[in-house]
């Protein structure tokens, strides 16, 4: 096992044994931040699906410390079902076992620790339903901070969430970087990406792996998004933003 | 109150207990025609097992098995699609069934099988019964925090080391060991009102599964009380009594759900 909480090397993963995402190599140390950016349909999806075991690589591999935590989308979760964000932050307990049996009392006092976290104290006993976007978030994440993992896999966590929210999920993020766990962190967003360690672009195949600084140039963009792509700057570096075509659907998006 | 009905009214408390809390599931997982399905296709099953004098539990087990394996084979032609495929499967089975009870040589009453009898349950039909509430209640309890996860939010709950799919199976598992059982009281056509109705009326007031589970487990019992008592002062037919008892319970809570 070499120091690094997270490694792909010439990572090919699909469906029915048909590649969507190839040629994906990068590793990223414990305490780092990557960010994930590409368009619908560019492999961010299936990368963390393969990242969490669902999919067998079709070529290459993976390395990880340990079983990833997973912060999935709201739109897949059923806002109709009757759950509270409690009972939302208890499921992240059922990744140590134990399936069969109710949740012991260290694991409730583990899940109302990670509400508080997020500042979900007053709302535990509110059905998951009745919360508000960024409140589903954040009970998202509680569930994966229940988890206890090295490697937090966080599908476009700021999406369609309010200010206040996106403040307390970033100072999150960053006291979890703190505590040596690697963040992998999916977006739309190319000007956020410039707050991670590390970017990771994705078209079909990895596009480019490295520091902003150094990866979020315009040809590297126009690559990653071709046409959704739009400049806002012409006569600066790389200032853009994304057309967005959120798919609410489920699995598989990104075929 | 004669000796007849409190055996039926006990075998509709035990087996009603159950799918009345399995209802919860049947229909959050959108699980409904399905269960249609597969208690009308078991009908060739039970008449076979009342030509051979044999158990209808065994019947209805073995018709079950049988429909579940034609129904998954007609849906898996992509040309007509999975309703298409499933309705000419059950339709055809139907048509089996009662085929085989019209002949002349059938002991059973065709309306027994399709509409059943509650009151005409055996010692064996009670034990079977009651081992369905204690072991499927043991096995939903053992199930409970994969099934919430599962259903909640399938990707996130693999993501945790749970497999949905599995989960899903086990639930079908049960779903068939519950209408076997209970379609010795309510019949091939009317056993899906206990596993749907409670879950309905119940669904929109509960604040999580479990309350919901227990909600439906007990209306079903009191629907089968109210049924056999409501056949016994109105001279209906038993088994049509407690299904339109829980039809009733399951328009109401609806209703209820819209009002607030």
């Amino acid at each position: 096992m070499s120091t690094h909480a997270v490694v792909a090397e010439g990572l090919a993963a699909g469906y029915d044994g048909a590649p969507v995402l190839e040629d994906v190599s990068f590793a990223a140390d414990p305490g780092r931040s990557v960010c994930v950016l590409g368009p619908n349909g560019g492999g961010k999806t299936t990368l963390f699906r393969a990242l969490l075991g669902e999919l067998e690589p079709v070529a290459g591999r993976i390395e990880l410390s340990g079983r990833p935590a997973y912060m999935a989308q709201t739109e897949r979760t059923r806002l109709d079902f009757p759950v509270s964000a409690l009972d939302v932050a208890l499921m992240g307990t059922l990744a140590r076992g134990r399936w069969w049996l109710p949740p012991r009392r260290a694991e409730r006092a583990a899940a109302r620790a990670a509400l508080d976290r997020v500042g979900l104290t007053d709302q535990a006993g509110t059905p998951f339903g009745e919360l508000s976007g960024g409140q589903r978030q954040r009970a998202l994440l509680a569930r994966a901070l229940v988890q206890e993992a090295r490697v937090l896999l966080l599908d476009e966590p700021l999406s369609g969430v309010d200010p206040a929210s996106a403040a307390l999920i970033d100072r999150v993020f960053a006291e979890l970087r703190g505590e040596d766990r690697t963040l992998l962190v999916s977006s739309h967003d190319v000007e956020s990406a410039r707050a991670f360690d590390l970017v990771l672009c994705l078209h079909g195949r990895q596009v480019a792996f490295g520091p902003p600084g150094k990866v979020l140039d315009r040809a590297t963009l126009e690559s990653t998004y071709g046409r959704e792509l739009i400049v806002l700057d012409e006569a600066g570096p790389a200032r853009a933003v994304t057309v967005q075509h959120h798919d609410h659907g489920h699995e598989p998006e990104e075929r | 109150m004669s000796g007849i009905e409190l055996r039926a009214m006990l075998e509709l408390v035990l087996a009603g207990g159950f799918c009345g809390a399995l209802g919860f599931w049947v229909v959050s997982e959108r699980l409904a025609y399905g269960a249609e399905s597969l208690s009308h296709g078991l009908l060739p099953g039970l008449v076979l097992a009342g030509l051979a004098d044999a158990p209808l539990l065994l019947g209805a087990a073995g018709g079950a098995v049988v429909a579940a394996a034609l129904i998954a084979l007609a849906a898996r032609d992509p040309r007509a699609g999975t309703d298409t495929g499933t309705a000419v499967a059950v339709t055809g089975l139907v048509g089996l069934g009662s085929l085989l009870a019209l002949a002349p040589d059938a002991p059973q009453r065709l309306e027994e099988l399709l509409f059943g009898d509650p009151l005409g349950v055996t010692t064996g039909d009670l034990i079977a019964a009651a081992v369905l509430l204690a072991a499927g209640g043991g096995a939903l309890a053992a199930l409970h925090r994969s099934l919430v996860a599962s259903s909640f939010d399938a990707a996130g709950a693999a993501a945790l080391g749970l497999r949905p799919t599995l989960v899903r199976f086990a639930l079908l598992g049960l779903m068939a060991a519950a209408i076997a059982v209970a379609v010795q009281g309510l019949g091939a056509l009317l056993v899906l009102a206990v596993l749907v109705a409670p879950a309905v009326a119940v669904r929109g007031h509960a604040r999580t599964p479990a309350a919901a589970m227990l909600g439906g487990g007990a209306l079903a019992g009191a629907a089968g009380i109210a049924g056999i008592q409501l056949s016994s002062l109105a001279g209906t037919a038993a088994g049509a009594s407690v299904a339109l008892v829980l039809c009733a319970a399951a328009a109401g809570g609806a209703a209820l759900r819209l009002r607030v």
